[in-house]
């Protein structure tokens, strides 16, 4: 029996074999393969003795890898939960990340009472963990309620027409960049983190103890999300919704609250994520459209709509940034941006819809 | 042969549009108008690339500039750089970009609708990326002082040579679409666009006729790429960023995604607002933004949309009737 339908498959053209293979084994063999090659790229060209010869590097890194890759879920997974449920593509999720950061930074600054934070005095400032928690969850709430807002103005109405919603959030995301230009100015600025939060911390090797705030966050993110819709009575409607709109209706759900809590939720994570990038790294008026990518690109590799396809596209984006800025030799490093590209094509080409996409 | 009275006007409008179009640098005499003038046409040809792509083959690319600017810095950087003559630069920079786009439309055939959209906006990004990271083809400063061949001499001193070469190649591209439209490519590709089952199952390879569609639409883009550079005699990762791939996508949605006319007139639109409001709002993109979100929002045919509706109303009433246009169908944005 078995031997038959391996005999079968083997006569199968190879799409249709691939089709048929289940796509965790497809992750597997693409891991593998990615691992192989980048060894082998390791020995072959990083000839570079001082990096291949200390550990330590290659493990700070992976955690400069792991950290942003945590960086990209949380503002990603807004953008899949979106797009899963509703099939909109928010093309203005990169705006609403770079608001996020904005209006915690805002904040942040009126909380600490007038004090120098623009002048950037390093010790002038406390800032409190209150300082910097409450930022977070008022821009965060703000950034959802301008979600919601602008679902229930714009992309309501325009239900099942996907390519107008799209172009309607790419409308809003202009208007927003430009007025976020006009009220915050081209120069970059940053967050500040607690300033009880050590600075660095030890962790064999020493690292910033913010990006593993971060990293922590996304994970329990990640997990709260897994759980919210795995486990519990919303996430049932939410997966229902996901595959069939007009039963869940038809069984007297009322499925467009659960459209609006979807996209409050979704805006509240790229806000979320835009003040923890504003303390990781910074605000600056490109970040929208950087962003805008890193969510399309995680998700394009991982699936649109698929939370674990998130995690896996923000984890292989994440680590080949951080692993392509260092051991590229000197000379390629400007070409690093082509390797994303690379992994997009890689994945593209084996899986038109993403590791986890399925068809809509 | 007896021309009906809706083909005579048709022909009595597109001979004056002709007329006054040629005439053009003759009227506008004002060295400004003779320098906008160039920027429509060229800025209607990259729409036009786009049009061609959505209206007949239903693919709404984003990667349009990122094509154009590839033809443009190869053009760029051959010519400054290499020290080429400026025709064989061309030739290379159109065969390289159009190459980058069969590649592009190879990896992308698979995928349709928002998927396409995405999927092209992050080729758009990386390409970007790429010319801003490399400094050896560009980097941020981009490449300076790029010279026109002798034929287009230097537009800066005479508009004219080169506005009338942007509108002897858009007349070529609009002709040249509106002939492969009808070419058995032309059909089989508006088949893809309706049917990609039945024309499966008829015997045709979808994903050839996208990605060879694609590739047509990389090669018109790069003409516009090679114009722009002549026009401004320079090229930077600036020209080819998000907010410039909105821009030909905003020209394209306002002159009507899927009309072909639509891409200059939108262009016509969009340079005009520009040129006029940069002067006094420094918000020019908040109002543009507020444009384009009007007419996705009220008007998915754009402004020949409007123009067609409002034909069509003086046509109900004066009960005039005409014969069909093989046009591609205004219902386009509300797709499956």
């Amino acid at each position: 029996m078995s031997q038959q339908t391996h005999a079968a498959a083997t006569q199968l053209p190879w799409q249709e074999r691939l089709r048929a293979t289940p796509p965790t084994r497809i992750v597997v063999r693409i891991a593998i393969a990615a691992l192989a090659l980048f060894v082998v790229l390791w020995v072959l060209v990083f000839a570079d003795e001082a990096l291949v010869k200390e550990p330590r590097i290659f493990f700070r890194v992976l955690l400069l890898g792991l950290t942003l890759a945590g960086l990209f879920f949380v503002v990603a997974s807004g953008f899949t939960l979106i797009f899963g449920l509703m099939r909109v593509v928010n093309m203005a999720h990169g705006s609403l990340y770079l608001l996020g950061g904005y209006f915690a930074f805002d904040l942040q600054q009126r909380l600490g009472g007038g004090s120098s934070v623009s002048t950037l005095g390093f010790s002038s400032a406390e800032t409190s963990f209150w300082d910097w928690f409450l930022p977070l969850i008022a821009a965060s709430f703000a950034v959802g309620v301008i979600g919601l807002v602008m679902q229930q103005l714009f992309l309501r109405w325009n239900q099942g027409q996907e390519l107008r919603q799209a172009l309607i959030t790419i409308a809003i995301s202009v208007i927003l960049a430009d007025q976020m230009l006009a009220h915050y100015g081209g120069l970059a600025e940053e967050l500040k983190a607690p300033t009880s939060w050590p600075t660095s911390v030890n962790v064999g090797v020493d690292f910033g103890f913010f990006r593993l705030v971060v990293l922590a966050s996304a994970i329990a993110i990640g997990i709260g999300l897994f759980l919210g819709i795995h486990r519990t009575r919303v996430g049932m409607i939410v997966r229902a919704g996901v595959d069939d709109r007009a039963m869940v209706s038809a069984l007297g759900i009322n499925i467009q609250l659960v459209f609006a809590g979807a996209f409050f939720a979704g805006s509240f994570l790229a806000g979320f994520g835009g003040v923890l990038g504003g303390t990781m790294i910074s605000l600056d008026k490109g970040n929208d459209t950087a962003f805008l990518l890193n969510s399309l690109i995680v998700v394009i590799i991982g699936g649109m709509g698929s939370l674990g396809g998130a995690a896996i596209g923000a984890l292989a984006l994440g680590l080949v940034d951080a692993f392509s800025d260092i051991y590229l030799p000197a000379q390629w490093s400007n070409y690093s941006i082509l390797l994303t590209f690379v992994l997009l094509i890689a994945v593209l080409a084996v899986r038109p819809l993403g590791l986890f996409g399925r068809p809509a | 042969m007896r021309l009906e009275r809706p083909q005579l006007l048709r022909l009595g409008v597109a001979a004056g549009v002709l007329l006054i179009l040629f005439l053009a640098p003759l009227i506008f005499t004002n060295y400004q108008y003779g320098v906008l003038g160039t920027k429509i046409l060229w800025l209607g040809i990259v729409a036009a690339s786009l049009i061609f792509l959505a209206g007949y083959g239903g693919m709404v690319s984003l990667a349009q500039t990122a094509l154009f600017g590839i033809a443009g810095f190869v053009v760029a950087n051959l010519v400054v750089f290499t020290g080429w003559s400026e025709w064989p630069a061309v030739a290379v920079g159109i065969l390289i970009a159009t190459t980058v786009g069969l590649l592009f439309g190879l990896i992308a055939n698979r995928s349709v609708g928002i998927y396409f959209l995405m999927i092209t906006l992050a080729f758009a990004v990386i390409v970007f990326y790429f010319f801003g990271q490399v400094t050896k083809f560009s980097g941020f400063g981009g490449v300076n002082n790029v010279s026109a061949p002798d034929l287009i001499g230097n537009p800066r001193q005479d508009p004219a040579p080169l506005y009338y070469a942007a509108l002897i190649v858009s007349l070529l591209v609009y002709f040249g679409i509106r002939y492969l439209v009808r070419t058995p490519f032309g059909l089989a590709l508006q088949g893809v666009r309706d049917e990609p089952t039945r024309m499966r199952a008829l015997g045709y390879n979808v994903h050839l006729h996208r990605t060879l569609a694609f590739g047509v639409g990389a090669f018109i883009a790069s003409l516009a790429g090679v114009l722009s550079v002549w026009y401004n005699s320079q090229i930077s990762p600036g020209s080819i960023d998000v907010s410039r791939t909105i821009d030909v996508l905003v020209i394209a949605v306002v002159g009507g995604l899927f009309r072909l006319e639509g891409a200059w007139i939108g262009a016509l639109v969009f340079t005009v607002l520009d040129d006029q409001l940069r002067g006094e709002t420094t918000r020019f993109n908040t109002v543009i933004g507020i444009v384009f979100l009007v007419i996705v929002l009220l008007s998915p045919g754009g402004l020949v949309g409007i123009l067609g509706r409002v034909t069509e109303g003086v046509r109900r009433i004066t009960r005039t009737r005409s014969g069909g246009s093989g046009e591609p169908p205004q219902a386009a944005l509300e797709e499956p």
